[in-house]
């Protein structure tokens, strides 16, 4: 039995163990790590500080695999082939695999003992530490990682500010231009950029506290914390002492089989340099690692260098680099408006695809990144413009994930011959856009384009999606089911698609729901506008707006409950319901609560429930707005507004939300200078905190805004989707919701102004409506042939003073 | 077979039922968008309470049906057979129009 043994513990280690598992490897594998746990996504890093435990990140070790955490491999006898360790023991082997991986790269500056470095859990633990206490921050190195790490004191709180030897950020990615639109970009979100700028010395006070960071011209930045980004070393000093040749700037040398000079010990990953290159992206360190694996079990595979191209998405901004970074002609499309900044290169001859360099908007890495070394598939310029490239054919050859080394022909293999339908198949049988994720578009593309229909269909009745047919019914002024099914659809509907038009129907035309043939569209509890409950009864709910009641209301609620032998209970949502009421009590139970000014609560509807309220700036001696008179007008305007799913809303009086508004679909919480507005916050099943998407309104700016929002989503939602799933699936996020109705992008919001204008304008109560039209009253009997009978199968027992059903069959 | 009018045939909305007692039996009454009328036990077999008369009326390729409004079971209401659970169905019971009436048998 032969016996591995890896050295390191970190993603390249874990690659290489996985990949010899799953290959049948029946050796020994031991793995030596000095840190205290095995492997993790180092690429999520950040989101550690965002939420994601250490358990989330880390990787399982592969079964069999035998693991040796917080130990060091203190030296290698490579002639009796064992490594001794930190802890005294020894580990025998038959073949060795160095995954040493890097350093941080601390330039030796004066004070530099006092920065941090962003490499692992442990440095993300004690950066957060140190930012408790701090305003502001700065990171050295505007590379890649460096940004990150911006943006990790960005998320703790801090002023960040980066500083970058090079005249630009990200030189190694991008161009002078494109580092132009990158700063402004960044220097927009309110970080400090200080490009061609050095440091001569981390300044800190007597005891040992950063105060700042001075520069070579001696201006001092301030800081509480620094952090080092500014490159990598590979950890070479094992492979150094046992005489194994390392090149002259690091890095233990290996041949394209990463064998080193000892043909018992291979190096891959961070550590190894192959073919005079250090690769510190995952992607070729995880080619290096089934490379070795491959070896290992006898194969013939190598490593010839490795696509470097990145794609990523650092505070907010798309940066991609692809290909060659230069080439004898180049092709740049620039939009400083927007922030975007696009370039190719190309062959001499202007028929080869050298490269590109994208900022802002990275759909040409997508698109174009697989025509590398290959005929351009269009004119450049059509290529530049966005969507120009979408429909590309790419060659099989061309290469889809860079990360895991998998092409577009080995996606279409597992489409056509193994069954993959969806993104989830192709990630678990090739692997593809299981690392970065950045691949996952082109995934889709390649599975509209063999064929597979990702369907979007709301039901056998129609091939739209609830979005597309509100569209078709806006657009095309649609009034009845009848028309849009005949027009668009087949057959005659079900119990999913009626309901999502008469849903359609009320937010664009309002109008009553029973009104004519859509009296046979709603759903059960529209249907008599009142919610069923399990044994056939209704219960029903008063609006109570605000959650505020005189005492005479409270009163008519109460006797109508005792009248009618109703059972009784607080809502969540600050009001009042009434259980147990047969379908020919529901007009003589609202005759009642309309004459004492009641109106529907719309409790049975897929509409505005409730504007949850705390009492706010009037009563509460810590209040500094009126939520309550907030609250009532929020509800007052948006009740009777049908959606595609409820709408919950709560407004809190100040920063202790009483009211819980960050539960809520928008809620809305108090400051001194006017009211935070969170949108897309949920409790339910899976529950979702609001974020905020502005702060600081005036009533009016608030209004407007919830408006927009509101709108926008009515338009654009699935069936049945929260606003918290369908911000979660809106493509560009929060970032995007915001310039469609902040900042007006699609140019729509005065549209979705006047939708809400009519609504308002056109809204009635409908049980006051109903109350006056006898034929709809006709219709809320227990049975057609004898109106006047109460259903004999409603039967009740008492329970804690009050009914509660009993099932009989 | 005896027959029960129930109600006048112009009283049933296309695409919606209503609920008759015939007998002491709660008889659930549909009239699709055709016209045609289709008469199944009220009792919702899932749930044990008596609401089928108060579902939604559609097709299921090509089939005319109902969907419990409780849980959203749909039965065909040509057999009463639960397309959703075969093994499971309710009974159906003739139904004709007399004279204007909407009459039943149960």
């Amino acid at each position: 039995m032969s016996r591995i043994v890896v050295v390191g513990y970190g993603p390249t280690a874990h690659r290489l163990v996985e990949t010899l598992t799953s290959k049948g490897f029946d050796g020994r594998i031991t793995v030596i790590g000095e840190e205290p746990r095995p492997a993790y996504d180092r690429v999520a890093l950040t989101s550690y500080l965002s939420g994601t435990t250490a358990e989330d990140l880390t990787y399982d070790v592969p079964a069999g695999t035998v693991t040796r955490l917080s130990t060091r491999v203190t030296g290698i006898d490579r002639e009796a082939r064992l490594v001794t360790l930190s802890d005294g023991g020894t580990e025998a082997y038959d073949v060795l695999v160095l995954a040493t991986g890097s350093a941080p790269f601390v330039p030796p500056v004066p004070g530099a003992e006092h920065a941090f470095v962003y490499r692992t859990l442990e440095d993300l633990d004690a950066i957060r530490v140190a930012a408790k206490d701090a305003v502001e921050g700065v990171v050295v190195g505007g590379g890649l990682l460096g940004l990150e790490a911006a943006d990790a004191l960005r998320a703790l709180g801090l002023k960040a500010h980066i500083v970058e030897m090079s005249p630009w950020l990200m030189p190694r990615q991008v161009d002078e231009g494109g580092g132009a639109v990158l700063k402004q970009h960044i220097e927009g979100l309110g970080l400090g950029v200080h490009a061609g700028a050095g440091v001569k010395e981390i300044v800190a006070d007597e005891n040992g506290q950063v105060i700042g960071l001075r520069k070579p011209d001696e201006t001092l930045l301030d800081a509480q914390v620094v952090v080092f980004s500014a490159g990598i070393r590979p950890r070479d000093e094992l492979a150094r002492s046992s005489g194994l040749e390392v090149g002259e700037r690091g890095g233990i040398v290996v041949d394209s089989a990463m064998l080193t000079s000892d043909p018992a010990i291979y190096a891959v990953g961070e550590c190894a340099l192959a073919g005079g290159m250090i690769y510190g992206l995952v992607g070729p360190c995880n080619t290096m690692a089934e490379v070795a694996a491959d070896r290992i079990m006898g194969g013939s595979a190598t490593f010839d260098g490795a696509d470097m191209s990145t794609k990523l998405k650092l505070l907010g901004v798309e940066v991609a680099q692809f290909g060659s970074m230069t080439g004898a002609l180049d092709v740049t499309y620039m939009d400083p408006v927007s922030g975007v900044y696009k370039k190719l290169f190309i062959s001499d001859d202007a028929q080869t695809l050298l490269g590109g360099i994208c900022v802002g908007d990275a759909s040409p890495y997508t698109q174009l990144r697989p025509f590398v070394g290959k005929a351009l598939p269009a004119s450049p310029s059509d290529l530049l413009f966005s969507g120009a490239g979408a429909n590309l054919d790419l060659p099989d050859e061309a290469q889809v994930c860079s990360c895991n080394n998998v092409c577009a022909g080995d996606i279409r293999t597992a489409i056509a011959d193994k069954g993959c339908t969806d993104v989830p198949g192709l990630k678990a049988c090739t692997r593809a856009g299981t690392t970065c994720g950045s691949c996952v578009p082109m995934l889709k593309q390649l599975l509209e384009k063999s064929g597979v229909e990702v369907s979007k269909a709301l039901c056998e009745h129609f091939t739209y999606s609830r979005a597309e047919l509100f569209d078709i019914v806006r657009v095309r002024n649609i009034t009845t089911f009848s028309q849009l099914i005949s027009e668009h659809g087949q057959g005659r509907g079900c119990d999913i698609c009626k309901p999502v038009v008469a849903s359609i129907l009320a937010s664009l035309h309002n109008g009553h729901v029973l009104e004519g043939e859509r009296v046979t569209l709603q759903d059960t509890n529209d249907h008599f506008l009142a919610n069923m409950q399990k044994n056939g009864t209704y219960s029903v709910v008063p609006r109570i707006p605000g959650g505020e009641i005189t005492p005479e209301k409270l009163i008519v609620i109460g006797e109508v409950a005792r009248d009618f032998g109703l059972y009784t209970k607080i809502t969540g949502g600050q009001r009042i319901d009434l259980f147990g009421a047969r379908v020919d009590q529901l007009p003589e139970i609202w005759r009642r609560l309309v004459e004492a000014g009641f109106e529907s609560g719309h409790a049975y509807g897929k509409a505005l429930r409730t504007v949850k309220s705390c009492v706010g700036s009037t009563w509460c001696r810590y209040g500094v707005q009126d939520s309550v008179g907030l609250a009532i007008a929020l509800e007052l305007r948006y009740r009777g507004l049908r959606s595609p799913h409820k709408l919950k809303s709560a407004v809190s009086g100040c920063a202790r939300e009483c009211a819980e508004a960050r539960s809520k679909d928008f809620g809305i919480i108090a400051t001194e200078k006017g009211w935070n507005l969170y949108v897309a916050g949920n409790g339910g099943f899976k529950p979702r905190h609001a974020d905020l998407l502005a702060g600081d309104l005036s009533t009016e700016e608030l209004i407007r805004t919830i408006d927009r929002f509101l709108m926008f989503y009515i338009r654009t939602a699935d069936r049945l989707q929260r606003t918290a799933t369908w911000l979660e699936a809106l493509d560009g996020g929060l970032d995007y919701l915001r310039e469609v109705i902040m900042e007006d992008s699609l140019g729509i919001c005065a549209d979705l102004d006047a939708q809400m204008e009519y609504h308002t304008a056109t809204y009635a109560d409908e049980w006051a409506a109903t109350l006056d039209d006898p034929e709809k009253l006709s219709r809320f009997v227990s049975f057609v042939n004898a109106p006047g009978l109460p259903d004999p199968s409603i039967v009740f027992e008492q329970e804690r003073g009050q009914i509660k059903p009993v099932m009989v069959r | 077979m005896s027959w029960t009018p129930i109600c006048d045939f112009d009283k049933l909305l296309p695409e919606r039922g209503v609920c008759a007692l015939v007998d002491g039996r709660q008889v659930a009454v549909f009239r699709t968008f055709d016209g045609t009328l289709h008469a199944l036990d009220n009792l919702d077999p899932f749930s044990g309470a008596y609401v089928l008369s108060r579902g939604i009326v559609g097709t299921r390729k090509g089939e005319p049906t109902v969907a419990s409004p409780l849980h959203k079971q749909v039965f065909s209401l040509v057999s009463g057979v639960c397309l959703d659970e075969k093994d499971v169905s309710v009974p159906v019971y003739p139904v004709r129009v007399a004279d204007g009436y909407v009459e039943v048998s149960v």
